[in-house]
C-alpha cells in the first residue's frame, strides 16, 4: 500500500519507505547526539498513537503539547495527527494562568508535556479548566511521587501491547485521514486581545511547505536546528512540515541555554531565526571584539570595512573590482570564515528571518560575511508563507515577492490582502472572527499595511490599525519609528506615541547586556536595570540614538513629522509576564500606554520628572513594586518639515 | 494530583558522633558533642559564627582528628578517619570557600570527583591509553548524568574561574555528586547567593536527597532554608551542642533563641 501524500503522517510513512535508515531526528542528550532514523521515528510515533488509542484518544480530539523542542513532543504531534486528532502546541514559557485560556478554549482532555515544570503548571491550571484528565510526560525527573500522571515510556509500552494485537491499526488510521482535515490548531500570540486558535488543514500546510522546499531546493541532506517555540507557526513549518516534506534531519538542542554551542556542532544548512536572535548573536560578537587585543580588533575592523563595501555584492554574484575581490578573499580566510564557524553558520545555504523588522546594520552584517540571510513574510493564518525573497533580489526594506501560489493585493486602506490554498480553515469556535478576517472574495485581511515597490516587492510599514495621524494630519507609523530606534544595539524596546497628538514621544528600554558592558568599560557602577536606566550618562547615550533617528526621519518626506521630541528611559524592562509584551515579544501598545498613562501624560505636559510605582510579577508568580523618579528627556529635531516642539 | 514531595522515610542510624571534643592549642572548638545522622535524612548543623560547625564537618570527613570521642559510621567505630578513608567509604563534601581548579573546565573538575573509581595508573591517565581511556569513557556517562541533573550543560566546557559564584557552587556540588556518595557534607551551599540561586540550590539539594536517597549533612546560615528543607537540626554554640530536634522543636527552643538573639544580662 502506498501511503497517502495528502496528510502529514502519510508523508512520514513515505519517508520511511524512501529513506528508512537515514537519520531523521537528532537530540543531544547526556552530551552526545542521539539519532533516530526515519524507521525509528515511525516506530515511536506508532507506539504513542496506539497508546493514546488505548487511553481513549481518537479522531477530532485535541492533544495539548507543551515543552521545549524534544523529539518525543514532535512524535506525539505526529501520533495525534495519525489518529485524526489535532495537536495544540502551547508556549512553554507561559505561566499557568495563561495556559488556562487555551486549555479551556480548546477543551483539552489529553496533554503531552516535557517535564516537571510543565506538569506543575498543568496541575495548577487543571481545576479551572475542568476537562483536563490525562497528562503524559517525557522527562521523569522529580515526578516520582506524582499520582495520576503517566510517563510517555509507559504510554508507549501500552501502545506496543495494543500494536501487537492490532498490527495494521496505525496504517489504517493514517489512511482514513484526508487533506481537508484540520492538522493543527496554532494559537496566535494575541497582540490584539485574546489569543485565537488558527485551524490549519494538512492541505494548507503541505502547499506552504512544498512551495518553500521547492523555492530553496530543500533536500534530505539538509540539516535544521529545531529550537524555536513549538507553538509558533515558524517552527511548525520549518522544523516539522518541511521536515516531513523534504526528508531532512532536524536537530534538537540539549537545552535552551546551549543553543549556540549546539548550532556550532550541527552546522545547519538551513536556518531560521527571528531578528532578535541574530541581534543577540551580533551583540555578543561585538562585546567580545571589544575585549579582544588591539591586533585582533584592528584586523576585525579592517576586514569588516571591506565586507561592508563589497560583501553583499560578492554574495549576490554582482560585479566587484578585482582588488576588492582579493581583499574579500583574504578577509574570508582571516575573519569571516572563522566568524561564521564560531557562530555555527559555516554550512548555511539559506538563512531566513521574519516576524519583525530587521535592522539595516544587522542585515548587512550577516550578508556581508557571506551568510545568505533573506527575509520572508507570513502569519499563522497563512502558514507563515506569503512573500519570499529570491536569491540575488534581497533587499533590506522589502519582504520579497508573493510566494508561488499566493494571490496578494493591497486594499485601498493600504492593508495587505492574501488569497490562496495555504489560508486558514477558520478560527476555532470563532465564526465571527473568521467572517471578519476573510472577506467575500476569499481574501484574508492580514492587518498589515504595506505597498509594492517599483520592482514588485512588498514593502511593509506597520500594522494597519496602528497607522495613525498626528494632529497636524501627517502620517504616523509607530512601528516604523520604533524599529529605527531598536536597530541601535543599546535599545531593546521602544514604544512611540503620537496618534492624534501634536508631536511624537517615546518610551525606551535599554539593552541590559549592551549598555551594561558599555557602563562597565566606563567604570560606571550600577546595581541593576532600574539603576542603570536612570543614570544621566545612559540617558545621554539614548538621546544620541534618538537624535540619529530624528535625522534619518527628517530625510524622508512622508515621515519627517514623526521625529521624536521627548522620550523616557523606562525604569523596568517590558516583560511578557507583566502582559506588556506578547509571548513572541511584540509590544502591546494599548496596554502599555494605559499602564503607564501617567508617564505618557508627563511626556506631553512638558514635565521633567515624574514619580511612578509599577507592579512587577516575578518568575515564580509573586509580585512586587518598582518605584522610581523618572526624568523626561528632550531630543533635538531636524528639518523644516517638523512641526514646532510642544 | 501530586502527593507530598517529601514522603521518604529516614532509615536507621548511619553515623553516630559521640562525645566529640576538638581543641587547637587552648581553643576548644568542639566540646563533647554527640549526635547521630540517619540514612536518607537531611540533617542541618546551625549556630552563630565560630560555633564549631565547619570543624564538625571536618571531623566527620577526617580532616581533623578529635582528641576525644568516637565516630561510628555504618556500624564501624573510627578513631582516626583520614580524608581518603572517608571518601572511600562514601562521604563527599563541598567547601565553604569554593575549592575548585579554576583553570580547568567544568567537565574536568567534575571528572576529578570520579578519581576514586578509576584504577588506571598516573602514566596511563597522562598519555590517555589502555585502561585509562576505557575508564574515562565509562565515567563520562556518569558525569553527564550529573551535569544533566544539575542543569549545567551550557557551561560544560567553560573554565571554572570564568563562572559566577552561584554556578561555581553548583559545580562543586556536581563534583561531590560524581563520587556517588552515600553521605554528602555541604558547607554553606547557599552562602553569598541571591534569592533565585538559593531556591535553585534548595531544589537541587532536595532532588539529590529524593532521587539518589543520599544522606545530607549541611551547614547553613539562612534559617528559612534550614527550616524548610531539613528533617532534623543540630544547634552548636561555642563548641557545645545546645539543641537537637526537628525544625519545629528548634524554633521553640529557648536555648537556641537565646544563642541567636542574645540574652539580657
Amino acid at each position: 500500500m502506498t501511503p497517502s501524500r495528502d496528510t502529514l503522517p502519510g508523508l512520514l510513512l513515505q519517508q520511511v519507505q524512501a529513506r528508512g535508515d537515514r537519520p531523521a531526528v537528532r537530540e543531544k542528550d547526556l552530551g552526545i547526539w542521539q539519532v533516530w532514523t526515519w524507521r525509528q521515528v515511525a516506530d515511536e510515533v506508532r507506539a504513542i498513537a496506539c497508546g493514546l488509542t488505548v487511553q481513549g484518544f481518537g479522531r477530532g480530539m485535541h492533544l495539548a503539547i507543551v515543552g521545549d523542542n524534544r523529539p518525543r513532543l514532535y512524535f506525539a504531534m505526529a501520533a495525534a495527527q495519525a489518529l485524526g486528532g489535532i495537536p495544540v502546541p502551547m508556549y512553554q514559557d507561559a505561566p499557568a494562568a495563561e495556559f488556562v485560556y487555551v486549555l479551556k478554549d480548546a477543551a483539552i482532555v489529553y496533554a503531552v508535556v516535557e517535564d516537571q515544570e510543565q506538569v506543575d503548571k498543568l496541575i495548577e491550571a487543571a481545576p479551572q479548566v475542568g476537562t483536563l484528565k490525562h497528562i503524559y510526560y517525557d522527562d521523569p525527573r522529580g515526578l516520582r511521587n506524582y499520582e495520576g500522571i503517566v510517563a510517555l515510556d509507559e504510554l508507549q509500552r501500552i501502545g506496543r501491547e495494543f500494536e501487537a494485537a492490532h498490527p495494521r491499526f496505525f496504517e489504517e488510521e493514517i489512511a482514513k485521514g484526508s487533506a481537508d482535515d484540520v492538522a493543527i490548531i496554532l494559537y496566535t500570540s494575541g497582540t490584539t486581545g485574546r489569543p485565537k486558535g488558527v485551524c490549519q488543514t494538512h492541505g494548507a500546510f503541505l502547499v506552504a511547505a512544498r512551495g518553500a522546499c521547492g523555492f530553496d531546493g530543500l533536500n534530505p541532506r539538509d540539516r535544521v536546528l529545531a529550537y524555536l517555540p513549538m507553538a509558533w507557526v515558524g517552527d511548525h513549518l520549518f522544523s516539522y512540515v518541511n521536515w516531513l516534506v523534504a526528508g531532512f534531519t532536524i536537530n534538537c538542542p540539549e537545552s535552551a541555554d546551549t543553543v549556540m554551542t549546539d548550532l556550532r556542532e550541527i552546522g545547519p544548512t538551513y536556518y531560521f531565526a527571528p531578528p532578535r536572535i541574530f541581534e543577540n548573536v551580533l551583540t555578543q560578537v561585538m562585546i567580545r571584539m571589544e575585549d579582544a587585543c588591539a591586533l585582533k580588533r584592528w584586523m576585525f575592523d579592517r576586514c569588516m570595512a571591506v565586507a561592508r563595501r563589497c560583501g553583499a555584492q560578492v554574495l549576490d554574484g554582482s560585479p566587484v573590482p578585482i582588488a576588492d575581490r582579493i581583499k574579500y578573499w583574504l578577509g574570508s580566510l582571516l575573519v569571516y570564515g572563522p566568524l561564521r564557524n564560531v557562530l555555527g553558520l559555516s554550512c548555511i545555504r539559506v538563512a531566513y528571518t521574519a516576524g519583525a523588522a530587521i535592522g539595516p546594520d544587522l542585515f548587512r552584517f550577516y550578508r556581508s560575511i557571506g551568510v545568505n540571510l533573506k527575509q520572508f513574510y507570513g502569519s499563522t493564518e497563512t502558514c507563515a508563507y506569503t512573500c519570499l525573497q529570491h536569491d540575488r533580489e534581497v533587499k533590506l526594506d522589502t519582504v520579497g515577492r508573493p510566494a508561488p501560489g499566493v494571490d496578494l493585493r493591497i486594499a485601498e486602506s493600504s492593508e495587505v490582502l492574501v488569497r490562496g490554498p495555504m489560508l486558514l480553515k477558520e478560527y476555532y469556535k470563532r465564526p465571527d472572527a473568521t467572517m471578519e478576517s476573510i472577506d467575500g472574495e476569499g481574501y484574508f485581511h492580514t492587518g498589515d499595511a504595506g505597498f509594492f515597490d517599483e520592482h514588485g516587492h512588498l514593502k511593509l510599514i506597520d500594522r494597519a490599525k496602528d497607522v495613525g495621524k498626528l494632529a497636524s494630519g501627517t502620517l504616523f507609523a509607530p512601528n516604523y519609528i520604533e524599529n529605527k530606534l531598536k536597530f541601535f544595539p543599546h535599545i531593546k524596546e521602544a514604544v512611540a506615541f503620537g496618534n492624534g497628538r501634536e508631536m511624537v514621544c517615546a518610551f525606551v528600554n535599554i539593552d541590559m547586556s549592551s549598555v551594561g558592558n558599555w557602563a562597565e568599560r566606563r567604570g560606571l557602577a550600577y546595581s541593576g536595570y532600574t539603576d542603570l536606566a536612570q543614570k544621566a550618562e545612559v540617558r545621554d547615550l539614548v538621546r544620541e540614538c534618538v537624535e540619529k533617528v530624528n535625522a534619518e526621519l527628517a530625510r524622508e518626506a512622508a515621515v519627517s513629522g514623526s521625529q521624536v521630541h521627548r522620550f523616557i528611559v523606562l525604569h523596568k524592562e517590558l516583560d511578557p509576564d507583566d502582559d506588556e509584551l506578547t509571548r513572541t515579544r511584540k509590544v502591546r501598545r494599548g496596554f502599555v500606554s494605559e499602564k503607564y498613562g501617567t508617564l505618557v501624560e508627563a511626556l506631553y505636559e512638558g514635565r521633567t520628572v515624574q514619580h511612578v510605582e509599577t507592579l512587577v510579577r516575578f518568575e515564580d508568580g509573586r509580585t512586587g513594586i518598582v518605584a522610581a523618579d523618572i526624568r523626561i528627556e528632550t531630543a533635538q529635531t531636524f528639518g523644516a518639515a517638523a512641526p514646532a516642539a510642544g | 494530583m501530586p502527593s507530598s514531595p517529601r514522603d521518604r522515610l529516614p532509615g536507621g542510624e548511619m553515623l553516630r558522633m559521640e562525645g566529640i571534643s576538638l581543641a587547637f592549642g587552648g581553643v576548644r572548638a568542639l566540646i563533647e558533642v554527640s549526635f547521630d545522622v540517619r540514612e536518607h535524612e537531611i540533617r542541618a548543623i546551625i549556630g552563630p559564627n565560630g560555633a564549631g560547625k565547619s570543624s564538625m564537618l571536618n571531623v566527620i570527613n577526617g580532616v581533623y582528628c578529635p582528641q576525644q570521642g568516637t565516630i561510628t559510621f555504618r556500624g564501624k567505630v573510627r578513631r582516626n578517619m583520614v580524608p581518603h578513608d572517608a571518601a572511600v567509604s562514601g562521604i563527599a563534601r563541598t567547601f565553604q570557600n569554593i575549592a575548585l581548579f579554576k583553570g580547568m573546565s567544568v567537565l574536568d573538575n567534575i571528572m576529578t570527583g570520579r578519581n576514586l573509581r578509576m584504577k588506571g595508573t598516573v602514566v596511563e591517565q597522562a598519555i590517555h591509553v589502555g585502561r585509562a581511556r576505557r575508564e574515562e569513557l565509562e565515567n563520562r556517562r556518569k558525569i553527564e548524568e550529573v551535569i544533566d541533573f544539575l542543569e549545567i550543560q551550557s557551561i560544560r566546557k567553560t573554565p571554572v574561574g570564568r563562572l559566577p559564584y552561584g554556578l561555581q557552587k553548583r559545580v562543586e556540588l556536581a563534583r561531590a555528586l560524581a563520587a556517588e556518595p552515600s553521605l554528602l557534607l555541604l558547607d554553606e551551599p547557599m552562602a553569598g547567593m541571591n534569592v533565585e540561586e538559593k531556591q535553585d540550590m534548595c531544589r537541587f539539594v532536595l532532588d539529590v536527597n529524593e532521587q539518589y536517597g543520599t544522606t545530607i549533612v549541611l551547614i547553613e546560615h539562612d534559617m528559612g532554608v534550614v527550616m524548610d528543607i531539613s528533617d532534623r537540626v543540630v544547634v552548636l554554640d561555642y563548641g557545645r551542642k545546645i539543641g537537637d530536634g526537628t525544625p519545629d522543636e528548634i524554633r521553640r527552643s529557648q536555648a537556641v533563641i537565646d544563642a541567636y538573639l542574645g540574652v539580657a544580662h
